[in-house]
């Protein structure tokens, strides 16, 4: 594909992640838009042009992995799997739902295409350096990517992962934080301050990236940049903004857990180019 | 009394018989290797050794996502740690997915006596029995510790195994085979049943043996697996006996005595009496000095037993 057939291609992959997440959160009646919406474009160029997945084979050995540490940000994740063909499109209506393999936090027994059950935060970084470094012992190429909330980071278990990826010399872990400076209860920097990330990365002795969690095209590149192998762990992080692509959602710290009512859904629907 | 061994021991040693045979087995350590007996481990097997330090959580979601690769991993620390620290972790990332992984702690009981409290594990079966999914096991000694220790490997699923810091006597022999989930039925007997866990089997064996001088009849259990626990051997033994007194090194609360009380209630008839730490902290001592004055040695189950027979 042609370089700017496939940003476009890859926008409108992430426009219609964006539609899933707010119709499976509006039917669902419950879920986390915010999060959900600031991380799209990223899992948009992950699953529709980075990874080496197999749809038909969901537990390929060979297959890169991806854990969403911020498990509560799942309808992407949901819709991206869906997309691809690991199950069928029409599983998105069933999110929380009883009988639904689509928990509302992301169960990997239920979910073809899952790598990781998830929910919990500060775990995810932790299982992908268990899963970068099993996948190092078998000479896989596989990479493992780990996608983190900036809130997260609060978490000390985090650090204890950074630490070990470091020491272990990691490289095939990628780890992702959708820095969109929310929290449930507010503002990252009143909360508890979390910043500067990249220095506290660098500390760790990570390889450190810094880009704008909506262009497509430094995500492409960015993913292309962090493959090669330098004996330390990369980090990403992702100038992002919560609710990315629903107005009244954007920068709005209620969103974090909100569902839109009928009134909203269309208005959303709308700008996301859905009506 | 045979042989003094702790059953640490058993599992460092254990650990390495089934490395030997079994490449997926990894060991996975928090910086107390020496004192957890995997140091061996370490050196003959550098490759499948990994410390992560003083830092528990990881340990266990870092063994989680590494059993997502088809590797056994055992996670080695102490057993306050290991089921306190961890817990959640455990319970979410490694019982909730059903991981194969197995967390394998010394110090259980009072067993690290002068430690004192901060290093007893008197809590953690009673935690871990409650986590859906997940299989507790206290080996009675060396020889039961190797066996189990190859047992749990064999099963596909979240296993805690816990271990003594401080010598306990050797009483099965070599070749005796184990089987998880299926107590051992050690001796039979009519008038009175002890069920005992872990280190408590060389209490509840001397408390048989004066027992039985005085003409008492005592059928004696070892309840290696807390969970799934045997429920078929202690209904056959409650139909036998009518009178069972259960012994642990382990809080009173939601351990073995309370395992087995379930068993009791449901089936509505029984006597039940439980040897083990009275919902109480202990405090820095010698091992076998703390069972006696926290009353969870053979003396107090004779006081129990004089109470039911």
């Amino acid at each position: 594909m042609e370089y700017l057939e496939k940003v476009k291609y890859l926008e409108d992959k992430a426009r219609e992640l964006r539609r899933h997440i707010i119709t499976m959160i509006h039917e669902a009646q419950s879920g986390h838009p915010g999060g959900s919406l600031s991380a799209a474009d990223f899992v948009a160029v992950l699953y529709f042009d980075a990874l080496r997945i197999r749809p038909s084979e969901p537990k390929w050995n060979e297959r890169d992995r991806v854990i969403l540490s911020k498990g509560h940000t799942c309808p992407v994740i949901y819709a991206a799997l869906a997309m691809k063909g690991f199950y069928d499109l029409s599983e998105i209506h069933t999110l929380r739902k009883m009988g639904s393999i689509l928990q509302g936090h992301p169960d990997m027994k239920k979910v073809p295409g899952l790598d990781m059950t998830s929910g919990s935060l500060g775990q995810g970084l932790s299982a992908g350096a268990g899963m970068a470094f099993g996948a190092k012992y078998d000479g896989l190429d596989s990479k493992v990517y780990v996608i983190l909330g900036d809130g997260e980071l609060q978490e000390g278990q985090v650090w204890e992962a950074a630490m070990t990826a470091a020491k272990y010399k990691l490289d095939n872990l990628i780890a992702f934080v959708d820095d969109n400076n929310l929290q449930v209860d507010g503002n990252t920097c009143e909360i508890m301050p979390v910043h500067p990330i990249a220095d506290k990365f660098l500390a760790f002795g990570w390889e450190v990236y810094s880009i704008d969690g909506h262009n497509i095209g430094e995500i492409l590149k960015v993913l292309e940049d962090v493959k090669h192998a330098s004996g330390k762990p990369k980090c990403i992080i992702a100038n992002t903004v919560k609710g990315k692509g629903v107005s009244y959602m954007e920068n709005a710290c209620d969103w974090h857990g909100a569902c839109p009512d009928a009134c909203q859904y269309t208005t959303a629907m709308e700008e996301l180019g859905g009506a | 009394m045979g042989k003094m061994i702790a059953t640490r021991d058993g599992f460092g040693d254990g650990i390495i018989e089934l490395a030997k045979k079994d490449d997926r087995v990894f060991v996975i350590d928090c910086d107390i290797s020496k004192s957890c007996k995997t140091k061996k481990f370490s050196a003959l097997f550098p490759e499948r050794h990994i410390n992560v330090g003083i830092a528990e959580q990881n340990a266990a979601t870092f063994a989680a996502g590494l059993a997502t690769m088809g590797k056994i991993p055992f996670v080695s620390t102490y057993a306050v740690f290991g089921s306190m620290r961890m817990c959640e972790q455990v319970r979410t990332s490694i019982c909730y997915p059903h991981l194969n992984v197995k967390i394998a702690c010394s110090h259980g009981g009072l067993t690290p006596g002068n430690d004192g409290v901060t290093h007893q594990a008197i809590e953690d079966m009673g935690i871990y029995r409650s986590i859906p999914g997940m299989t507790v096991v206290m080996p009675a000694d060396y020889n039961a510790t190797m066996k189990l220790v190859d047992r749990a490997a064999a099963y596909d699923g979240p296993v805690y195994l816990r271990f003594t810091r401080d010598p306990i006597p050797v009483f099965y022999g070599e070749d005796e085979a184990f089987e998880i989930g299926k107590g051992k039925l050690i001796k039979e007997g009519r008038d009175i049943s002890i069920i005992a866990i872990g280190d408590m089997l060389h209490q509840a064996l001397e408390a048989a043996d004066k027992l039985e001088k005085a003409g008492v009849s005592v059928e004696l259990i070892d309840m290696h697996t807390l969970k799934p626990l045997d429920t078929e051997l202690v209904e056959k033994t409650l139909n036998k006996t009518g009178k069972v007194i259960t012994v642990e090194d382990h809080n009173i609360l939601n351990g073995l005595g309370s395992a087995v009380a379930d068993v009791v209630a449901e089936k509505g008839a029984g006597v039940l009496r439980k040897v083990g730490l009275r919902d109480r902290f202990a405090e820095s001592g010698d091992y076998y000095k703390l069972l006696e004055k926290y009353e969870m040695d053979s003396a107090q189950i004779l006081k129990m037993a004089a109470e039911i027979l």
